[in-house]
Order: structure tokens, then C-alpha cells, then sequence
């Protein structure tokens, strides 16, 4: 076995989940490729919402796919930066409201 | 980004069977990618074959006032390969004697050979339609004897097809070198002031777009939409197409994908976007490509690795039409990159 839990070749091999169930692998790629098309919004802004989204879930394969997407885009690095930063704010703010609940809970539990 | 051509450096890359053993080698030799020859008969598609011949293109030379990190010519102002007066009379011949639409004038930078013009006025005394000029655009800013080439073009009916890696200074310059974005604006600028690229004119001019690094080219037509509204707005310019080039793994390319160690990736996002469709369509089927020595190539790309046609007219002075649309295209792995996603030619996407 290999020493590290993320393989990049592993990336490559994704369609391979297929092998062992067809159906629902099927179901997912369709649903993916179908998510990702041209709609209401463009697959240009769908492609810097999946950078966001790669970095607050924190998956290095998303990563990769999403950076390469968006340079193929013709998508700059400064605005893949600030997408970023977006997915990370909203992640800071989802861990900092919580401190509303811990100071209510301190409020709750003082005299 | 200072760099100097694989030959100057004396990079083993400069050979081009160094050149073909890595296309041929490593993961194509293991089984990890099929070869090119492998994907296209698994693909249930008929072997690459000529289909008709309209286009000459012809390099004239690899001298070029620009060093660029992708050039798959390895031309810059050290390299001092030119056409003769006398390969160039021999490809005259050709054209008054067989029917050829299109010739198609490349380098290095073309117009930086002595008797440029008086090819390009020689040619038109032909029956050819439509003469292509590849021009890096910042040769009309390179010397004050290159700075009427916009009124000559368009004496000359020429379509002009220019290199913008990009509508940003930053990325452009990365790729092409210092300046050169600036100078391309002030060169397109000149160009449409002659009547180029300006919508009720009849002189063409279409740019290239190649991707600046490590991935393949996104959707032409969104590229152009991109290319166009950012060229009119900051800079009042116009053009007519973008064509969305795809980056070939040899020569100065080759060599990044190697040192940066993208080599392999990269190989497999050609393998992964092989289009079956692209591959009726790639330019080997109708373009016969001419060396500044007036070799015959399947392409530029197969001319740089010193691939000759597989035929016995494989010289500008035994030219056959017959056996040229009879032969073997020669292909390699390289050839991944003309059928990756909407595939990729001097003329932009196929499929």
C-alpha cells in the first residue's frame, strides 16, 4: 500500500468507481456533466463557484481539476484568489456564529 | 522571462530524435497511454490519410525577433536558417503548375527573410486564392523598415493571422516575452488602420490564442466572445476570429512540460480529450507542409521533428501531387494534441 491516503494518479482512475456500480456511478457522472453546463449561470462562473466550494471541502483532486478548468477558462488568477477567499470566508463566519451560541450558552450557565 | 532557443543552449531536446524517444518512450512504451496509432484503430476510425491538397505552408525561415517559452519552430534572432532565392523560385513553379488554394507563409517571422516581399508579390502573380501571413505582430514595431508592413499586406490582399496569447499584458509577456503585449496592441492598432479586422473590410485578420502553460485551450467561441469585448474595450481594437491552438508536446514546449514536470499530465489530458470526430479533419489531410531547405512535411509540427513525407516526392524540386495525396501520414504521439477537445489546427478548432 502506498504511504499517503491522496494518490494524484487516483484522479485519472475516478471513472473507474463505475466498475464496481454502474448505475449509480452513471447516475452521478450524468448528474455531474449536467450541473456543469452552460445554464443561468455560465460555465465560466460555475467553474470559480467549484474552486470555492474544492477549497471549503478541502479535496486536492477539486483543486486541481477546478484550477486547470479555470486557466483553460481564460479565468485569472487574481479572481481565483478571490473565489477562495470566499469559500473561506464563509467557513470562518459558519465557525465564528457558533461563538453567538457559545456566549449564550456562557450567559445560559453564569450567574 | 529571458530564454534562448533549444539549439543555442545545446539542449539535447535540440535533436529531434532526443525529441521522438521521449513521444515514443516511457508511458507510451509501457502500455500506460495507448499510442496514437493504437487510439485511432481502438477508436474504430480509418488511419489518418490525405484527402485533398489545399494548402502550401511554407517556412521560410526560423530567424525571429521574438524568443517564445512555447515555440515548437525553436526560432529566435540566433537562428540563421533561411530559404534560398532558388527553393523559393522551385515553389513558384509548383504553384503555376498544380492548383493550390491557399499558401500559408510562416517562420520564425516571415517577414524578417531579405526577399519576403518579393515572394509574397511573386505568388500573387499565381493563380493561388488566399496568401496566409503568420506575423508575430511586434515585427512591424521591430525595425523602421518593417513599419509599412500593414499598407503591403494589404496591397497584397494578404490574411493576416497574428500570435495574442492573451487579452492581459501579464500573461502575454510570461509567454512571449517582455514587451511584447504592448507592442502587439500598437501593432493591431496599425493593422486596423489599414482596413484589418474592421467589419465592412475584406482583409482578414484572425488571431491565435495558445494556452500559456501546462493545459489545453478552452471553447474557441467563449474565447473569442472574451477576446473581442476586452480588445474593444481597452483597447478600441478589432479582429475578426480567434483561433484556439492547442500546445504540441515537442521542441521548446516539450522541453517545459519535461523541466516543470507536467510532462506526463499533460500527455494524458491530450489522451483523456482525444476526439474521434477531430481526427477526419486534422490539416495533414489537406496541407502540405515545405521546409526553409524545401523538404515536404505532413505538417509544421511533423517538419520539426525531421519527419519527411512518406513518399519519393519528398523535396519542393520533385513535387508530385499524385504520390503526396497516395502516401502515409506520419504520426506520433505529438499528434494527440490536433485531436484533443474540438481539436486543434493552424486554422483553429475542427471538430
Amino acid at each position: 500500500m502506498k504511504k499517503s491516503y491522496y494518490q494524484p494518479e487516483d484522479l485519472k482512475n475516478f471513472g473507474k468507481i463505475n466498475e464496481w456500480n454502474k448505475v449509480l456511478g452513471s447516475k452521478f457522472f450524468d448528474y455531474y456533466n449536467s450541473v456543469f453546463e452552460e445554464g443561468s449561470l455560465s460555465a465560466r462562473e460555475k467553474s470559480l463557484i467549484a474552486l470555492a466550494v474544492s477549497h471549503v471541502v478541502q479535496c486536492p483532486y477539486c483543486i486541481d481539476s477546478y484550477t486547470k478548468d479555470g486557466l483553460q477558462r481564460g479565468v485569472e488568477k487574481e479572481e481565483m484568489m478571490e473565489a477562495v477567499h470566499v469559500g473561506a470566508a464563509i467557513k470562518a463566519g459558519a465557525a465564528l456564529v457558533h461563538g453567538v451560541q457559545m456566549m449564550n450558552k456562557h450567559d445560559q450557565l453564569s450567574m | 522571462m529571458k530564454i534562448k532557443s533549444l539549439k543555442s543552449r545545446k539542449d539535447s531536446l535540440a535533436q529531434t530524435e532526443k525529441q521522438l524517444a521521449v513521444l515514443n518512450g516511457g508511458i507510451f512504451k509501457d502500455g500506460t497511454l495507448p499510442k496514437f496509432k493504437q487510439k485511432v484503430k481502438s477508436s474504430n476510425l480509418k488511419q489518418v490519410r490525405p484527402s485533398r491538397l489545399e494548402i502550401l505552408q511554407i517556412n521560410i525561415g526560423y530567424m525571429c525577433n521574438q524568443v517564445c517559452a512555447h515555440c515548437h519552430v525553436d526560432a529566435g534572432p540566433d537562428r540563421k536558417e533561411i530559404m534560398t532565392h532558388e527553393t523559393m523560385e522551385e515553389i513558384l513553379m509548383v504553384l503555376k503548375k498544380n492548383k493550390i488554394k491557399t499558401v500559408d507563409l510562416t517562420g520564425g517571422a516571415p517577414e524578417m527573410h531579405p526577399e519576403f516581399r518579393w515572394f509574397v508579390e511573386e505568388i500573387r502573380k499565381t493563380e493561388v486564392e488566399e496568401i496566409i501571413v503568420r506575423s508575430n505582430l511586434t515585427i512591424i514595431l521591430a525595425n523602421k523598415k518593417y513599419n509599412d508592413l500593414p499598407n503591403f499586406f494589404a496591397r497584397n490582399e494578404i490574411h493576416v493571422i497574428s500570435s495574442l496569447p492573451f487579452y492581459k499584458r501579464n500573461k502575454t509577456d510570461r509567454q512571449r516575452g517582455d514587451g511584447v503585449f504592448d507592442a502587439s496592441i500598437k501593432a493591431l492598432k496599425m493593422l486596423n488602420a489599414v482596413g484589418y479586422g474592421i467589419p465592412e473590410s475584406n482583409l482578414e485578420l484572425d488571431l491565435v490564442y495558445n494556452p500559456s502553460g501546462a493545459f489545453l485551450p478552452g471553447d474557441q467561441n467563449t474565447l473569442e466572445n472574451d477576446f473581442k469585448k476586452a480588445l474593444k474595450e481597452d483597447f478600441e481594437i478589432e479582429f475578426n476570429q480567434l483561433f484556439a491552438i492547442t500546445n504540441l508536446p515537442i521542441s521548446r514546449f516539450l522541453d517545459y512540460l519535461i523541466a516543470s514536470e507536467n510532462y506526463e499530465d499533460y500527455m494524458h489530458s491530450l489522451v483523456d480529450a482525444f476526439n474521434p470526430s477531430a481526427v477526419k479533419n486534422v490539416m495533414c489531410t489537406n496541407t502540405i507542409s515545405v521546409s526553409w531547405e524545401g523538404y515536404l512535411f505532413d505538417c509544421d509540427f511533423n517538419q520539426m521533428l525531421d519527419l519527411k513525407v512518406n513518399t519519393t516526392s519528398k523535396h519542393i524540386s520533385t513535387f508530385d501531387p499524385e504520390k503526396l495525396i497516395d502516401r502515409d501520414i506520419q504520426l506520433s504521439q505529438h499528434c494527440y494534441g490536433c485531436t484533443a477537445g474540438a481539436g486543434s489546427s493552424c486554422q483553429g478548432s475542427i471538430a
